[in-house]
């Protein structure tokens, strides 16, 4: 019998695939099967509708207008703020910055922390398994800044050493430690709490990426210990255009603004400008109205559906995948982590990743092919590319089995 | 079982063929001009060396490669389609193979182009066709005395 009787779900997959318009979409003259959500998710109806209602019925800049129009999309606007506070419990609204990705929090963080902070001298430390987003501006900040940038070591199995990453605290230099929450090649959960201990007892700060662990996972940022956590909504079923840096209102406090313009300012004169209080220091000219609209209608979702039980789901379709494919005679999962969640990168004898994509794309199936944006972690691992298959809370055992079927029959395409 | 027929335009038996069992994939020494081509995007990496004549035509055309069936495929295509040719016929076939790749079809009236007529129907899969034009991409800085291809 095939594998796929034995998952129960947590929730009636079928119910929330007809949220999601796109999923009646066909590639190909086949059924979409949509396996490439960790690049971006797909956007239920509620998000869409938020969105359109908006722009249809209540729309004006925010923060400016004395008419109604304003001041409801304000009220909107601002109400998201709560929302988002709530979902990762922050203790504050004040705490959550609306950027543009996470990409821009992280170099929000890395400008206004890292050069208003940090001293030439200090160190910046992150691991071997981070995303670009999470290198490049501290690349950008050591050049600018004078800082050090120390990467942590990982283990074969794809998981932090932590004996190495104790040790680079060791000489008490690192200012700032940046982890990622859960690797966006790897599915490797990384142990923020421990993490936060150690840094802190070496007198650092922790920046957590959550691109992808907020999706998959209740995020306590409290419970996490973390100073600094970033996120984007695209991945979360919002819009793009859409991120959020939550940090601690000490933090925020001190750092000076990354952007200059309206809205972050206290008063204006050629002389001399004074900035607004927090997060709005850090939030210049007009946001993104619509998309922090749409990021709401996400949270909402996702917390109807109940973020446990997208877990639990997720969770079960890793386990059923992981199983599934390790079947496949030639097919090699990279990463063995024991924390680890609904990301698998594979790689495949006798075929790369680019010719598994195309194949997979021809039956309807997208995956993501290719260094996933974290060229040192290929590096490390001596890849130099992967198929990676990403779920969803709209994934199903099915999809997953019709993947491993397929990719037996590319197994023998190429052999 | 492995019955893949819309993706037969693409991955013909000569392609297939030509990754499997490249016929110019080796290192090239002693050579006269080399380059090295890499797509960041994906990973993909080919080095292509060339050894000339003494009237400085290819005499010789080698690569080294880490890629897709495309890429190796197009890679020792490219090797044999250039052997003997003078520099200005390798960078007109170059402009006709890439121009081909993007659009599946050409005009070119060299002979050589037949031999690359098998990767014509990459231009279905646009995200693939990058893969078919970094060697030749490598090739041309080679014969401009450049280290690295130029990014597409």
């Amino acid at each position: 019998m095939n594998a796929e009787t034995k998952i129960r779900a947590p929730f009636d997959v079928r119910r929330i695939r007809e949220d999601f318009p796109i999923l009646s979409q066909k590639v190909h003259g086949k059924p979409l099967v949509f396996l490439d959500s960790a690049a971006s998710a797909q956007k239920p109806r509620a998000v869409i509708a938020a969105m359109t209602s908006a722009m249809e019925t209540q729309y004006a800049n925010v923060h400016r207008g004395l008419h109604w129009m304003s001041e409801r999309t304000s009220d909107a606007y601002e109400g998201v703020r709560d929302k988002v506070a709530a979902l990762i419990n922050a203790p504050s609204r004040a705490e959550i910055v609306f950027t543009r990705n996470t990409t821009e929090s992280i170099n929000l963080v890395a400008h206004s922390y890292g050069r208003g902070i940090l001293k030439p001298g200090q160190a910046v430390l992150i691991t071997a398994m981070e995303h670009h987003a999470n290198i490049v501006p501290w690349q950008m900040l050591r050049d600018a800044h004078g800082v050090e940038l120390r990467v942590a070591p990982i283990t074969d199995a794809g998981e932090l050493d932590m004996e190495g990453f104790a040790k680079c605290l060791e000489d008490g230099r690192v200012g700032l430690v940046a982890v990622t929450h859960m690797s966006n090649v790897l599915g490797t959960y990384l142990p923020i709490a421990r993490i936060a201990a150690l840094t802190h007892a070496a007198g650092a700060q922790l920046l957590v990426d959550g691109s992808q662990a907020v999706v998959h996972r209740a995020v306590d940022v409290q419970a996490l210990g973390a100073d600094f956590y970033v996120f984007t909504g695209h991945k979360l079923y919002g819009p793009t255009g859409i991120g959020v840096l939550w940090a601690r209102r000490a933090l925020l406090d001190a750092m000076p603004p990354f952007m200059g313009g309206g809205d972050m300012i206290g008063s204006v004169s050629f002389e001399r400008s004074t900035w607004a209080e927090v997060p709005h220091k850090f939030e210049a000219g007009t946001p993104a109205i619509l998309e922090v609209i749409g990021l709401g209608a996400a949270i909402d979702y996702v917390n109807t559906v109940g973020m446990d039980a997208i877990s639990a789901h997720e969770s079960a379709l890793t386990d059923h995948a992981i199983a599934k494919l390790s079947e496949i005679d030639g097919l090699t999962i990279i990463g063995r982590a024991q924390d680890r969640g609904g990301v698998i990168s594979f790689t495949m004898d006798g075929a790369h990743a680019h010719d598994v994509a195309t194949l997979l794309d021809r039956n309807g199936i997208a995956v993501r092919a290719g260094q996933h944006c974290a060229e040192p972690l290929m590096r490390r691992l001596g890849l130099s590319s992967t198929a990676r298959a990403s779920f969803g809370i709209y994934t199903t055992p099915e999809e997953i089995d019709f993947l491993a079927a397929t990719l037996v029959r590319v197994r023998s395409f190429f052999q | 079982m492995s019955s893949f027929d819309d993706v037969r335009d693409l991955y013909q038996d000569v392609i297939l063929d030509h990754a499997r069992n490249p016929r110019h994939m080796h290192i090239l020494d002693p050579f006269d001009a080399a380059a090295h081509g890499d797509n960041p995007m994906c990973g993909d990496q080919v080095e292509v060396r060339i050894r000339r004549t003494p009237d400085a035509r290819v005499a010789e055309a080698a690569f080294q490669a880490r890629g897709c069936a495309i890429s190796l495929a197009s890679a020792d295509l490219m090797a044999e389609a250039v052997r003997g040719l003078p520099d200005a016929d390798i960078r007109a076939l170059a402009a006709d193979f890439r121009d081909m790749a993007r659009t599946g079809t050409t005009h070119s009236a060299a002979p050589a182009i037949e031999m690359l007529r098998p990767l014509s129907g990459v231009c279905e899969y646009p995200s693939r066709v990058k893969c078919a034009t970094l060697p030749w991409a490598a090739l041309i800085a080679a014969l401009d005395g450049a280290q690295e291809a130029q990014h597409e």
